[in-house]
């Protein structure tokens, strides 16, 4: 089997899993929420949302939305005691990797299209402006995220303080993707929007995405064995 | 170990002994003045740090790939030399920033990037300390990680404003404070090479330790 | 260092006087203590004015404004020995704790191989 195929058989199962209960993405969604409500009792004074303070907040709250989906998606997998079933199966491990990478990517991008409007109309912000820019920016930022993201979730699923060690891990190594995030996001949110700008920062992120990517595919092997 | 260790001890001792009447000599810089001698510890600092970041990197992909245990615990031990001498660097820049541009601190790139290293190796610090078993696996990607960040981060934070002085400072800098540079660097990668030896030793002596402890169980 | 200070610091400014109770003796050392400690924090302090609003250009200050240098220098270099003083320390008790550990260990297991 190619592990293209193995990896959307593993996506396949795992979505099959989440639309009866739904648990993950709508715990996800909410806490996404709680958080966009939290920032506007910080940044909104007078009435009248702080300037340029849209683009941090969208990527703060997808950051902390999909470190919480991260600790989830292995959750099930723990319970079960199906991980090591799965890293048995006859199957290469980079592809098992791959599947709950296209797991996790999805999630976020489903947080992610209730919390653009959202930020959009809280904060008064023209995010559609661009929409093609800021979609691309936006995935190429999800795929970054996610991808250091499921790894160490992974790695982290037998360890007894994961909780804590996730984002102990994981903020600052994808600190590039949250700079160029908001740098890109704030470049397409003014007045004229900065398209100059936010490619680069696209072009940043998309660089980001296949070197870490690529690493994290090779190093999922040595990592998951005992 | 023993027969380098006292030989370089004793040079490492004499130069950082000696190193306070280099500076003293070297000449002022004409704008920065006298504040402006928090160089010649403040940049050699860094270079370690970088030196043990490359090592601590390098050797732990070495961990992950090969398996082998002495790699990961030369990694260990340049990690934890990369937050000392970080934090060396993290202390002097601002009491020479407050002089030379009135401010403690400056979102500037070299500023992020060094700070968001010291945190990225404190991370694996706190990795390997708290993580329960298997936690050098989880540390060892962490390390892997922070070295593939050097760039990322310092092309992101590049195009914000600089005022950090440039890093070609250090090949032109002039003839009195040139020796004087190159004389603290010199006595810092000595003492980085004294302290990993160090270190080491130490991470040496516990795999011992829990060896001695794993024969007696069985 | 401080403790002393107070003392004769408070020694002379509060002659023996037997009127005064001792709690007003006490307040005064206090007052003393609290502004020895905190005589170095206020010198801390950012100078008013041009120099916390960003980014001057040293020799664009007047020269009676510019901060001292040599207490920066110094502090400076007293971080780094420090830093590199407790390291050292902290490593030399680590170091020595495993040896002999191990020393303690080897001890017994050639004990035991020797019964």
């Amino acid at each position: 089997m190619s592990p293209i195929r193995v990896a959307l058989l593993i996506l396949k199962k795992d979505f099959a899993i989440e639309v009866k209960s739904l648990e993950i993405v709508s715990t996800t969604l909410f806490f996404a929420v709680s958080c966009l409500i939290v920032f506007s009792f910080a940044f909104v004074k007078e009435g009248a949302p702080v300037q340029d303070a849209a683009a941090g907040i969208l990527w703060i709250a997808i950051a902390f939305s999909g470190t919480l989906a991260l600790g989830r998606i292995f959750e099930r997998e723990r319970y079960g005691e199906t991980l090591r079933a799965l890293l048995l199966a006859p199957a290469p491990r980079p592809a098992i990797y791959l599947g709950k990478l296209f797991g996790m990517v999805l999630l976020m991008l489903s947080t992610e299209v209730v919390l653009v409007p959202m930020v959009a109309l809280l904060f008064q912000a023209p995010l559609f402006s661009r929409p093609l820019l800021l979609i691309v920016l936006l995935l190429a930022g999800t795929v970054g995220f996610a991808s250091v993201g499921t790894l160490f979730a992974a790695m982290l699923v037998r360890a007894r303080t994961r909780e804590i060690m996730l984002p102990i891990l994981l903020y600052p190594v994808t600190i590039p993707v949250m700079i160029a995030g908001v740098q890109g996001t704030s470049a397409l949110l003014q007045n004229t929007p900065d398209e100059a700008m936010a490619t680069m920062w696209i072009s940043i992120v998309t660089a980001f995405d296949t070197v870490f990517l690529t690493f994290c595919l090779w190093m999922f092997e040595p990592l998951m064995t005992e | 170990m023993q027969n380098f260790f006292l030989p370089v001890f004793g040079v490492t001792a004499l130069m950082f002994a000696v190193a306070p009447f280099v500076i003293a000599n070297a000449p002022y810089e004409s704008t920065m003045l006298l504040v402006q001698k928090i160089f010649y510890f403040h940049v050699p600092a860094w270079f370690v740090m970088f030196t043990a970041i490359f090592i601590s990197g390098v050797y732990d992909a070495i961990y992950l790939f090969k398996g082998d245990r002495r790699a990961d615990r030369i990694a260990a031990a340049a990690a934890e030399l990369a937050v000392i001498f970080g934090l060396m660097g993290l202390v002097t820049g601002p009491l020479w920033g407050r002089k030379a541009w009135g401010v403690w601190w400056q979102w500037d790139a070299r500023l992020t990037m060094a700070l968001l290293l010291e945190v990225i190796f404190i991370g694996y610090l706190l990795v390997r300390k708290y993580g329960g078993p298997g936690s050098e696996k989880l540390s060892a990607a962490m390390a892997v990680f922070g070295m593939l960040n050097v760039p990322f981060v310092y092309i992101s934070v590049n195009i914000w404003r600089t005022v950090h002085p440039r890093t070609s400072v250090v090949p032109t800098l002039g003839p009195g404070m040139f020796g004087a540079f190159w004389f603290s660097v010199c006595a810092f990668m000595l003492l980085f090479v004294l302290l990993m030896a160090l270190r080491v030793r130490f991470e040496h002596q516990r795999a011992k330790l829990d060896d001695l402890y794993l024969a007696e169980e069985t | 260092m401080i403790g002393p200070m107070v003392r004769v610091l408070s020694a002379a400014t509060l002659p023996r006087m037997s009127r005064v109770s001792k709690m007003l003796r006490r307040g005064a050392r206090l007052l003393v203590t609290v502004l020895l400690t905190s005589a170095p924090l206020l010198a801390m302090q950012p100078p008013t004015g041009a120099a916390t609003d960003g980014f001057v250009p040293i020799d664009q200050l007047p020269p009676q404004e510019q901060l001292p240098a040599a207490p920066l220098l110094i502090t400076a270099y007293a971080v780094v020995w420090v830093l590199l003083m407790a390291y050292l320390w902290s490593i030399a008790k680590r170091l020595r704790k495993v040896e002999s550990e191990v020393e303690t260990l080897e001890r017994r297991s050639a004990g035991a191989a020797r019964r």
